[in-house]
């Protein structure tokens, strides 16, 4: 069974063609890089997988179930735009509650535990308000983890994070490739999107201009993807 | 397990609600303040408090009472929290009762501390009949919270949802408002509730089921598509 099953799926905002007709199958264990312009589609791709959003026409799967069932969802890790954490409750206060509400026992071991692995055990009862800019996407990233999730939904991930706090995330992917999660991850970081990746789809106006394997040519040179199917060097 | 979600997601908004007090302070204050200028404007007289306290009272209730069902789901825009909650397996019917419930926790709250200063301003006596006043206080904020609740679902993203919420919950709110108007006005003059008016009860209590399986039903549409 596929991990991700991509539908022909259309995606209409009004009249205007988000998506148009994208269909990909995505294997269990897969790293796919959704490289693309902005305006592309990708965040509109992610939010469909995550089931934020619905399809105008088609479908997703993820493990052969409909995205928006309960089970299903307990096996998705989204990390979006957003660090989507309550600045007026403590950093062990918002992990606690997503772990309730994945239903994990133990919640506050769980919760202290990441706070430990991202690095914020001294803050765990600072109010997320009084956090910095990093200290903030580390515990997102714990909030994208703490449930052990199957599947990895990334919407530029790195962008606006410190040195530290991509080290953790990085390190966190690495692990979660081992334990064969499946990951799929929006970013413009080109090489390190390429260098990681098993796939990699490019969206371009709404329709897949590529989607497949990883090529020797991209990671010889990551503007090729660009150059052979968007027709120009920039990435 | 799905109770257990609900309550999850109401203590999360009450101790938000508790640690800021952004909705309460604010619902507080204007409550306040309209009662104190209808106590001005109206300079009301006992034979005239027979006839319409009862509705003064919930109009206080249904203008204070926006202010908190307004940042219902506003609070979740912030930092996008709101993707997260429907990303996670709580079912959205979930999500939405255990938001009503947090708003009916604090538009109780708000409505005691309301009637009590509605008595010293307006010289009203209403322990008379406070259980029966309690019982339809009770279904009638539930009325208000799950309209509201939906409603602030439905104008999350709209940029004057401050002023979209009020003018679509209020004409939805008209008949369990006149239930609740007609009621608090016969037990604020000492009519207990008996046949002649039990019927606004069944409005009250009707309206509040419909609407509670209308919610649940059509949460799901309006936050996810």
């Amino acid at each position: 069974m596929n991990a991700l099953e991509i539908d022909t799926v259309w995606k209409y905002f009004g009249d205007y063609p988000a998506l148009r007709d994208v269909g990909f199958n995505v294997e269990a264990g897969s790293v796919v890089a959704l490289l693309g312009r902005n305006g592309a589609g990708k965040t509109t791709l992610l939010r469909i997988l995550a089931g934020l959003s619905k399809p105008s026409k088609g479908s997703v799967k993820i493990h052969g179930s409909e995205v928006r069932e309960e089970p299903t969802r307990r096996r998705i890790g989204v990390l979006g735009h957003g660090i989507s954490l309550y600045d007026e409750l403590t950093a062990t206060e918002n992990l606690v509650l997503f772990a309730n509400l994945y239903g994990l026992k133990d919640s506050e071991k769980r919760a202290h535990q990441w706070l430990e692995r991202t690095g914020l055990e001294r803050v765990r009862d600072g109010l997320v308000r009084e956090f910095s800019r990093g200290m903030r996407q580390r515990l997102a990233v714990a909030r994208t983890f703490i449930h052990d999730p199957e599947v990895l939904l990334f919407d530029e991930p790195f962008t606006s994070l410190d040195d530290r706090a991509i080290a953790v995330l990085q390190s966190l992917i690495a692990d979660a490739q081992k334990r064969g999660c499946t990951i799929v991850m929006s970013t413009h970081q080109l090489r390190e999107a390429i260098e990681l990746a098993t796939h990699v789809v490019l969206i371009r106006k709404g329709q897949f201009a590529y989607a497949g394997e990883r090529r020797q040519e991209m990671l010889d040179d990551p503007t090729w993807l660009y150059r052979t199917y968007e027709g120009d060097g920039a990435a | 397990m799905f109770l257990r979600q609900c309550l999850t997601v109401a203590a999360k908004d009450l101790r938000a609600e508790w640690r800021t007090k952004e909705a309460l302070n604010a619902s507080l204050a204007f409550s306040t303040v309209i009662l104190v200028l209808f106590s001005f404007a109206l300079d009301p007289n006992p034979e005239m408090m027979q006839e319409f306290s009862g509705g003064l009272l919930w109009l206080v209730f249904l203008f204070a009472g926006a202010l908190v069902l307004n940042r219902s789901f506003a609070r979740e825009m912030q930092n996008d929290c709101l993707d997260a909650l429907l990303a996670s397996p709580v079912p959205v019917s979930g999500l939405f009762l255990g938001k009503a419930l947090a708003n009916y926790a604090l538009l109780m709250t708000l409505e005691l501390i309301c009637l009590a200063e509605f008595g010293v301003l307006f010289n009203v006596r209403w322990l008379g009949n406070i259980g029966a006043l309690l019982i339809v206080m009770a279904l009638g904020t539930w009325a208000l919270t799950v309209v509201g609740t939906i409603f602030s679902a439905l104008t999350v993203n709209l940029r004057l949802r401050e002023v979209m919420l009020p003018v679509l919950v209020y004409p939805m709110m008209v008949p369990p408002m006149m239930a609740a108007m007609i009621l608090t006005t016969s037990l604020l003059n000492g009519d207990p509730i008996g046949p002649g008016n039990i019927l606004w009860v069944r409005v009250l209590a009707g309206f509040d089921v419909i609407f509670t399986l209308l919610g649940v039903a059509f949460i799901d549409t309006v936050l996810v598509g």
